[in-house]
């Protein structure tokens, strides 16, 4: 059986501690800046912070890894050098990297440090994640959420690294690090700045017949009814028309959580390593609750108990959840 | 314009589901009659349709090929399936020098045998490029969100490493890909069954606000802008930054006088103001942008005088 560790997200030193207290095997964060892809205001560590962060991990039997997963546009690299030779020098466990330029840049200088393949190198296939492996030296991937569970088994023994898969929070619809969306109605990439539907640009509308429209950039993105919770406007999980669907759909998919809870016994079966969870721009409460329910989860199925879950249904969006493409081919 | 005789113009794969009649059509005249010195040729977005038109892929070659431009054939962005890991691993053993990659498990089936790397690869920066270019790569095409100084500095670090380097100037922006077919859930279905519905669409299907603003354009599992991006304005300026190579995006219109458009614009035998008005009228009512370009949301057009 693998190691099933349990990865969270940690978007401040709060969190951060929250999560290690919680029975996180390790926390994944990022700097205050464009080189990682949760670059949202109010979150992540200054290099003080991510010192004082990396102790308390440490001091606690978890480890730290640290997001440098953006891409940097030319001209702007030594940004994503300088923060990855501050993660180096403060100790943390392993680098989440996406850009060639970067991991090629830490495995030179930073011999020995630990790569692993973020979801936004989107590698999906045996011979893309070997092409890391082997080039990179990259340890674990974070396998992109569009694959079956046979999918990953097979995966698995063709490739020299750990796998490591989501597991529960944001379902990501689109190929991540392939996806300018953000970009084109807002001008912040999410690639090059970190940037998924910035809260700056986000902009709720109130009709005079009750209802509510969420805009992004001035873009109507969803509408909702006057007993509707109105939801965040994210570009992937918005309603359109097309000719034949004048009545509005969601075209690419609804706002939903990705939960795989019940998955759990499968996935450590098919040989995933380790379960992240997403959510760094989530509350302290969040945190606590979702990391101490898996980690429960987890210790249950590997004593081969079965485990308890219906907690994580009350703190996904909107009570909607989906297992996504793990569970079947037909969500394609 | 700043015109230098070094620019080539190119035409990249289609990205549409158009039937292998109207390829071949589109081809031969694109072979006679289109002002571009290179031709990208293959199914970039959808593994399923590959079977349509790859047998006539030797026949279109060399009917560019007698039109003297040169063919380079494009790989899978998206592999996943092993019908489309063979595909790449098929394309990647080719002996020819002139194949594109937008897959890393292309990157890993060719080695360092010379090749081109695609728009789907995000070579954003000069230290990937540098990476790549010890890899085999021999050119590079941008990622078409990225801003005008983050080109200028990635094209000089490609031309200093004897790269071609290539952006898009015309058509539809990729935005995003996806394991999901938004053609077959528009319709009711899943990839597996989606009795190739993309085919009704020539030029991507419409998505509009529920407020009826144009907003994006659906191509199987492929998201696109709604409007065409056009960079004729700001060519002159990627030239002398040391954009080699310049990429026009197959759109549902007459690409060969939009070719001669581009190829006027840049002998300078057609004033800038003249030639965008002859672009605009064959785009009929389709919107242009060049937001990414000038660092803004991609879908605006900055004006001329204010991009300077």
């Amino acid at each position: 059986m693998s190691l099933a560790e349990l990865i969270c997200p940690a978007g401040t030193p709060a969190a951060l501690r929250t999560a290690v207290d919680a029975g996180a095997d390790a926390v994944y964060c990022g700097f205050q800046d464009a080189t990682n892809a949760r670059n949202f205001p109010g979150l992540n560590f200054t290099p003080d912070e991510l010192a004082a962060s990396v102790v308390y991990a440490h001091e606690r039997g978890a480890k730290v890894l640290l997001a440098l997963n953006t891409y940097p546009p030319a001209g702007k690299v030594d940004l994503w050098r300088q923060a990855a030779d501050t993660g180096a020098r403060l100790g943390v466990d392993a680098f989440i990297v996406a850009d060639m330029g970067v991991a090629d840049y830490i495995a030179r200088s930073h011999p020995g440090s630990r790569l692993h393949l973020s979801v936004q190198a989107a590698a999906s296939s045996p011979e893309a994640i070997r092409y890391y492996c082997e080039n990179f030296g990259v340890k674990r991937v974070v396998l992109p959420r569009i694959l079956t569970i046979p999918e990953i088994r097979e995966i698995r023994k063709e490739i020299p690294c750990e796998i490591e898969t989501f597991i529960f929070g944001n379902h990501g619809l689109m190929v991540e690090g392939r996806c300018s969306l953000t970009n084109y109605l807002t001008g912040q990439s999410t690639n090059m700045d970190g940037v998924c539907s910035p809260a700056s640009d986000v902009e709720y509308k109130r009709h005079e017949d009750g209802s509510m429209s969420s805009q992004l950039a001035g873009f109507t993105i969803d509408c909702f009814g006057s007993d509707e919770k109105a939801g965040y406007p994210t570009i992937c999980k918005g309603r359109y028309t097309a000719s034949h669907r004048p009545e509005g759909y969601y075209a690419f998919e609804e706002p939903i959580s990705l939960n795989l809870s019940r998955l759990l016994p499968d996935l450590i079966d098919a040989g995933v390593h380790a379960f992240k969870i997403e959510g760094r721009q989530r509350s302290k409460s969040y945190v606590r609750g979702v990391v101490s329910t898996f980690r429960q989860a987890v210790d249950d199925i590997r004593a081969g108990r079965a485990a308890n879950i219906a907690d994580l249904v009350a703190l996904t969006e909107g009570q909607k959840q989906t297992q996504g493409a793990f569970e079947t081919k037909k969500w394609r | 314009m700043a015109v230098s005789d070094m620019t080539k113009l190119t035409l990249g794969p289609i990205a549409y589901h158009w039937s292998a009649e109207t390829r071949r059509d589109f081809y031969a005249r694109i072979a006679d009659e289109a002002p571009v010195d290179e031709v990208y040729l293959g199914e970039v977005i959808c593994s399923k349709r590959a079977p349509f038109h790859e047998g006539d892929l030797p026949a279109t070659i060399e009917r560019l090929e007698r039109g003297g431009k040169t063919v380079i054939l494009s790989s899978l962005a998206e592999v996943m399936l092993k019908r489309e890991r063979k595909a790449t691993a098929d394309l990647a053993s080719m002996d020819s020098p002139e194949i594109e990659i937008n897959n890393a498990a292309g990157l890993f089936a060719r080695g360092k045998r010379p090749h081109r790397i695609g728009p789907f690869m995000n070579a954003y920066n000069e230290a990937t490029i540098a990476w790549m270019a010890a890899q085999g790569a021999t050119h590079v095409c941008l990622p078409a969100e990225m801003p005008g100084p983050a080109i200028a500095v990635a094209a000089a670090a490609a031309r200093d490493l004897g790269l071609g380097v290539e952006v898009q100037v015309f058509g539809r922006v990729s935005l995003a890909v996806s394991a999901r077919c938004y053609h077959a859930r528009a319709h009711g279905r899943t990839k597996d069954n989606c009795q190739f519905v993309c085919e009704e669409d020539a030029d991507g299907m419409p998505l509009r606000t529920t407020d009826d603003r144009p907003i994006l354009r659906v191509n199987g599992i492929q998201t696109q802008s709604e409007s065409y991006m056009d960079l004729m304005p700001e060519a002159g300026q990627m030239i002398a930054c040391g954009i080699t190579h310049l990429r026009l995006m197959p759109q549902a219109i007459d690409m060969v006088a939009v070719a001669t458009v581009f190829r006027d614009a840049l002998d300078s035998t057609r004033g800038l103001d003249a030639a965008e008005a002859a672009l605009r009228e064959l785009c009929g009512g389709t919107s242009f942008s060049n937001g990414f370009y000038h660092g803004q949301a991609g879908y605006r057009r900055i004006a001329a005088a204010a991009a300077v």
